[in-house]
């Protein structure tokens, strides 16, 4: 367990963690707006729009099965992207607020 | 008959359905049940060597911290890949072409909501279950009670599912009997998780990815080589192959619409062929976007690692295997479909669920007979092992939420050594696992399709909302917990009991009064029925007279909810009734306590050590 006691309120208002927050806020909520809609596109566009589905993209391969592939490559890049902006800000936000707090 | 189709048609969306077919696919008994053997061996080994390791609550709850990310991530995979989307989905695809591939789709996006949302703040600011997150700043006890039986109970639909599906699935395979099937599984599942608790089951469901991700591969390398590793190549076999579209163009006369040749071939790479209720698919799929991070056994896998970034590396690494394993099963799904037939596929089992085992059979066999048993064997194998790291999952979770949230926490108020701890979440499991073998046998005749259905929408609308609700926002506390979890999880049972899931007598009847009718009609026409048509007639009328004017098991004559997925209603009713409940009973403590939970949740400073050795 925890060794130190510390000062809730007074972290949540360190400029460094109203940053932090801030900025994954923004990444964390945004991105899995995107990514829902995104993916409601699917049922819905297979449902209602079954003259866009239909369209031969290359061979016999349509709209449609492009847009389901499409999926898992939205899904994967997105995971991806969000790795790398964690890795790189909010880790680094973590670490300068942790190192700042043990002063 | 009809009702039977339907009945499959239904159970091969979620669950591994009843599969009393007549069965032509038999594998050869003496090589599997010796690759049965070896999959048994190797993960006793390995709970012998977890059992060593498994000291503290911490060590059987969380593996004592010590998972690292990519076994994590492989543990995701084994855990939540169930033979329901293994075999199921790949039939669906043999025989639905597009509509299975859409279906998959769910399950990997679902995990953008468990890596954005849940994964990371509950390795922050969680310990071993549910409960720890929601009673973090709330009133402990009721919490706790309220938040370990919406546990047991998501965790039952699913254990259900699951061990019904095992004992039908042995017995079509390999002609095991139902119940020795079930009690074989029961005592495998109940031994990893009371020896070997989390690290054993771990281990189990890295092993069970491990082999499911090379069964996939292999197989697809066999469907991409009979195409010349052509993508192009591989969807105009589609297209052109004359069983396909003969099996399209009946699917579609159905609905009276008339449809040949190679336009029948594209239509098979075409929506709507199985979902014709857009509205229950966009309901499945909430279900599903929302439902996965609110399952208590995906949940608990967080608590396994050391750090956040442990966390997420994991579930991406997840994300990967499962993504690829769902592209994989497009690969075999079509390949059944290209060289098994829709019509050999449908002979052995209406849902289709035999599709993949017959394809390895089939694709092996071209090679030589024995190569096709041996891979059937490792097919079967695979689907084994698949059952046995799901459901000690769910078995963990499941005592996880009674032995820790309930024993410990409220009757014990949290003064318990850690041998006590121990001893309770064994026995915890023992017990959990017994339950699991006695409703597995008891529901043999059940319908036990919508149990999945229901696990998720309990999940998604119970305890998706107050789990984020408890990380993300500072008004929320013991009322809104108490409030989201109860409302979203009867509205899920309580939606789902009047849904078309639900048996009813009365359509039974009248499907049968149709066939009555027709028949009668042949007879009064003077013609002499032949065989088959005597055999339907005195069997709709035996199905007519048990089920005219019966009910439903709720009382209904026709389902009063028209969906078979709840979640467009009870997601929106479980979030409602959280803010509602949280608003209406303010609680200074939980608001000023947001601060904590909300600093730890987002940097893990403070973080409880599940290596608190």
């Amino acid at each position: 367990m925890a060794t130190q006691t510390y000062d809730w309120a007074a972290i949540a208002k360190n400029p460094k963690f109203v940053e932090l927050h801030h900025r994954k806020q923004k990444f964390l909520f945004g991105w899995w707006i995107f990514s829902t809609v995104y993916y409601f596109l699917l049922p819905i566009g297979a449902a209602y729009a079954t003259d866009l589905f239909k369209i031969k993209v290359i061979g016999v391969i349509n709209f449609g099965y492009a847009f389901a592939l499409s999926q898992f490559f939205v899904s994967w890049g997105l995971a991806h992207y969000y790795a790398h902006v964690a890795n790189k800000d909010f880790d680094r936000l973590t670490r300068e607020l942790v190192s700042e707090l043990a002063k | 008959m009809k009702r039977l189709q339907l009945f499959l048609m239904t159970a091969c969306l979620l669950a591994l359905p009843s599969l009393a077919m007549a069965a032509e696919i038999k594998a050869n008994k003496t090589i599997t049940i010796s690759m049965f053997l070896v999959i048994i061996g190797i993960t006793l080994s390995v709970v012998i060597w977890a059992a060593k390791r498994t000291k503290t609550a911490a060590d059987f709850y969380a593996a004592g911290g010590g998972i690292t990310g990519t076994q994590n991530g492989w543990a995701i995979a084994g855990d939540y890949m169930s033979a329901a989307s293994f075999l199921g989905i790949s039939g669906m695809i043999s025989l639905y072409g597009y509509d299975g591939f859409m279906y998959s789709v769910g399950w990997l996006v679902a995990y953008i909501t468990v890596l954005l949302i849940v994964a990371e703040p509950c390795r922050n600011a969680g310990k071993y279950t549910l409960g720890d997150i929601l009673a973090f700043r709330t009133q402990p006890k009721p919490v706790r009670a309220v938040a370990a039986i919406s546990t047991v109970a998501v965790s039952t639909f699913y254990l259900t599912a699951q061990m019904v599906g095992a004992g039908k699935l042995m017995a079509l395979l390999i002609g095991f009997n139902y119940t020795f099937s079930i009690i074989g599984v029961g005592i495998l599942m109940v031994g990893y998780v009371v020896f070997g608790g989390m690290k054993a089951t771990t281990w189990v469901q890295i092993i069970k990815a491990g082999l499911l991700m090379s069964g996939a591969a292999l197989l697809s390398v066999m469907v991409g080589w009979k195409a010349g590793f052509n993508p192009l190549q591989f969807f105009s076999d589609i297209v052109n192959s004359p069983n396909i579209q003969d099996h399209v163009s009946k699917l579609l006369l159905r609905d009276g619409i008339t449809m040949t040749g190679e336009a029948a071939g594209q239509r098979f790479l075409e929506p709507a062929l199985f979902m014709k209720a857009p509205l229950d698919q966009i309901s499945l799929g909430m279900a599903l976007v929302l439902g996965t991070a609110g399952m208590p056994h995906i949940l608990m896998r967080f608590f396994t690692v050391p750090t956040a970034q442990a966390a997420r590396k994991s579930v991406i690494i997840a994300m990967w295997i499962i993504g690829g394993f769902y592209v994989l099963t497009t690969l075999l799904g079509f390949g059944a479909a290209i060289h098994v037939t829709p019509q050999g596929i449908t002979a052995v089992d209406k849902g289709g669920n035999m599709a993949t085992l017959l394809l390895a059979q089939q694709l092996g066999a071209d090679i030589s007979p024995i190569v096709g048993d041996i891979f059937l064997a490792f097919l079967c194998s695979v689907a084994f092992a698949t059952i046995l790291a799901v459901v000690s999952g769910l078995v963990l979770a499941a005592s996880a939420a009674i032995a820790h949230d309930i024993y410990v926490n409220v009757i014990k108020e949290g003064h318990a050594d850690q041998h006590e701890q121990v001893m309770a979440a064994r026995i915890t499991s023992l017990v959990v696992g017994a339950m699991g073998i006695v409703i597995g046998i008891a529901a043999e005749k059940q319908n036990v399709a919508h149990l999945v259905a229901l696990a998720f929408a309990v999940a998604s609308s119970g305890n998706l909302p107050v789990v984020v609700l408890s990380l993300f926002w500072r008004r929320f506390n013991t009322a809104g917990v108490i409030c989201g979890l109860v409302v979203g999880t009867i509205a899920s049972i309580g939606l789902v009991m009047v849904s078309p899931n639900m048996t009813y007598p009365q359509k039974i009847a009248d499907g049968a009064k149709k066939v009555i009718t027709a028949m009668e009609a042949k007879q009064a026409a003077g013609e002499v029925l032949n065989e088959k048509d005597a055999k339907a007639l005195a069997t709709a009328k035996d199905e007519f007279a048990k089920n005219d004017g019966g009910t439903s098991m709720m009382g209904l004559k026709t389902p009063l909810f028209g969906l078979k997925n709840p979640g467009i209603v009870s997601i929106p009713l479980g979030f409602l009734a959280a803010i509602f409940g949280a608003l209406a009973f303010r609680e200074k403590r939980a608001e000023e306590m947001f601060d904590e939970v909300y600093v730890r949740q987002n940097t893990g400073i403070g973080m409880a050590k599940a290596v608190d050795h």
